[in-house]
């Protein structure tokens, strides 16, 4: 069970999730202290560890368009947030995949702030409204990536399978 | 059935006789583009080659881009000290496409790949920046990705999992009327198609409006096209494409022009007819809440920002030089010039273009992405509203989330700096 700790609408671009000012920041182990940090409340709240790791963003559609800066990504993965969307804009899912970043895509999710929440195989459950929602695949092209752990170990796999076996 | 442009591309990088849409490939890449943040991705890539023994190596250097435009010169001495590092890693892997800050061969990536001759049609690019759809101006298939994924692609040689994408075809008639243009289409198209219309799309553009179109406006119409969401944005090179590419960039080898079929399996068509659009205005806080130009109009303006990978073309230059030409930007209002390169900046020079501007009270700045993205020049303050030739009006973009960023044409920019408001060029500021 994880809770809503942040609601959001439709296009939220990643100029929100992580504000350009910050782009000179790159590095992973950095970039979480400036989730979101155009809102002073919830960046705080992050900040001083007052949402627990497993906690939900619920968003509508086109979560994450906008610049493909990585950091959007590392910032919510850094506080091991989970992002329940309608829908993902491109670069968002393929970064979000790539870092582990858990992302989940239900087209009528219908959530609010403070909702409980459950994140099952095929389904995520409301447990504070007591409706339940499909949710989408991820294409079989990101899957392996995930089973991996990740772009960085996929690639790692790729390099060593090829210099065994040079083509 | 036959390919559309992407399928085809992406068959031959695969070296399939055909493929489509949902197809699972592993292109190779024949251009692969970072900015500043090939800090990151250089972190990245030695991070996948721990722990294996072998030496890190770039699968091919001369396909390899580096430009720096995001923050130049440095805002900051992280920044600076990132872009050291870079600079470091380019000598040590003999980057030869490597664009440091300078007046003469520096500007914005999605200006330096076309006018270096860097892109051709066919092509597979990849860019850590989203607005790497721009280079599908060339007929190539151009897309961005993120830092990880460019490690990937820098050890491995071609991109992991991509879907092909289905296409959307969009067919352009009509000629535009005078101080309308390639701006106010996309923006009207983005208007039409939503900002997740094209989600994991490509927008494929046609018709006697795009045949007729220069280069400097397709990369407008290709650069915007990621606001709909598209992967990328294309238009199939034609004589056109060609000509910028031996008279602009300078290129003398061949140049192999790759086609979509006419049966080509589209996902639909979009038909827009631009002979009566008038300017378009994309309004806070997303790039698809687009209006004509009288629905905003009398708007009063503290910046005006007018340059980018979007407009900061010679042509949008002269015609920002032409509105102003003799005239004051207005009081109580800041404008703002950034060229997308040196070359760029060099001819505006030799014009006059940059004079016009400057007596007329514009700011020029060096070539760069500027104020933008609010990292690193001409911030709003609060509560202020820019009116800008760039390509994104999210909340918070100009570095301030209480501001109001309104996007448009070059000549809507650079007629509303004089009068201070949002102005229709076509009724004489």
């Amino acid at each position: 069970m994880a809770k809503v700790v942040y609601a959001v609408g439709d296009d939220i671009s990643t100029d929100v999730i992580y504000p350009g000012r910050f782009m000179a920041t790159v590095l992973p182990t950095e970039t979480p202290q400036f989730a979101f940090a155009d809102d002073a409340v919830f960046n705080n709240q992050l900040k001083n560890r007052q949402i627990p790791p497993g906690s939900v963003i619920a968003a509508g559609k086109n979560f994450g368009c906008g610049s493909s800066r990585e950091q959007a990504v590392s910032t919510l993965k850094g506080h091991e947030l989970i992002i329940v969307a309608r829908s993902v804009a491109r670069i968002f899912m393929q970064n979000a995949v790539n870092l582990g970043l858990r992302l989940i895509v239900v087209p009528d999710l219908e959530a609010s702030l403070g909702d409980e929440i459950e994140c099952e195989e095929d389904r995520v459950v409301n447990r504070t409204s007591g409706r339940n929602f499909a949710t989408e695949r991820l294409p079989s092209a990101r899957q392996a990536i995930v089973d991996a752990g990740g772009l960085i170990p996929y690639t790692r796999k790729r390099l060593v399978e090829r210099s065994a076996s040079p083509r | 059935m036959g390919m559309t442009v992407v399928e085809k591309i992406l068959a031959r990088a695969t070296g399939q006789r055909s493929v489509k849409a949902g197809d699972v490939l592993e292109p190779r890449v024949d251009l692969a583009m970072s900015h500043e943040n090939a800090a990151l991705v250089i972190n990245q890539f030695l991070e996948i080659y721990k722990g294996t023994g072998l030496e890190p190596k770039v699968w091919d250097a001369s396909r390899v881009a580096i430009i720096f435009d995001h923050r130049v010169p440095a805002e900051s001495s992280k920044t600076a000290t990132n872009q050291k590092k870079v600079r470091e890693f380019v000598a040590r892997h003999m980057i030869s496409k490597f664009h440091d800050i300078r007046g003469d061969r520096g500007g914005i990536c999605h200006q330096i790949l076309p006018e270096s001759g860097y892109v051709r049609p066919g092509h597979v690019v990849v860019g850590t920046d989203s607005h790497t759809t721009s280079h599908g101006a060339l007929g190539a298939f151009a897309f961005g990705i993120g830092a990880t994924e460019m490690a990937s692609v820098w050890t491995l040689g071609f991109a992991v999992n991509v879907e092909v994408p289905a296409t959307i075809k969009v067919n352009v008639t009509g000629d535009f009327l005078p101080m309308v243009g390639p701006k106010d289409l996309i923006l009207h198209l983005i208007g039409t198609l939503s900002a997740q219309g094209a989600n994991f799309r490509v927008i494929e553009f046609h018709g006697p409006t795009i045949a007729r179109m220069s280069t400097s406006g397709r990369l407008v119409i290709c650069n915007m096209s990621v606001e709909a969401g598209a992967t990328s944005g294309i238009v199939p090179a034609d004589a056109e494409t060609v000509h910028y590419l031996r008279e602009e960039a300078g290129v003398r080898d061949l140049i192999d022009v790759v086609l979509p079929d006419a049966d080509a399996a589209y996902e639909r068509t979009v038909s827009i007819d631009v002979s009566q659009l008038p300017p378009q205005i994309a309004c806070p806080h997303t790039v698809d809440n687009v209006k004509p130009i009288d629905q905003v109009a009398g708007k009063k303006i503290q910046q005006v920002v007018i340059g980018s990978c979007t407009n900061g073309r010679l042509d949008d230059i002269a015609a920002a030089a032409a509105m102003v030409r003799g005239k004051s930007v207005a009081s109580g209002t800041r404008m703002l010039v950034f060229p997308a390169s040196g070359r760029i900046y060099q001819r505006a020079l030799d014009q006059g273009y940059i004079a016009d501007l400057v007596r007329a009270g514009a700011v020029v700045m060096n070539p760069g992405c500027g104020p933008c993205l609010g990292v690193h020049e001409g911030a709003l303050g609060d509560g202020e509203v820019a009116l800008s030739t760039t390509n994104r009006n999210f909340k918070g973009r100009m570095g301030n989330p209480t501001a109001e960023v309104f996007l448009c044409s070059p000549a809507v920019a650079a007629a509303s700096a004089v009068a201070g408001e949002i102005t229709d060029p076509r009724k004489g500021a």
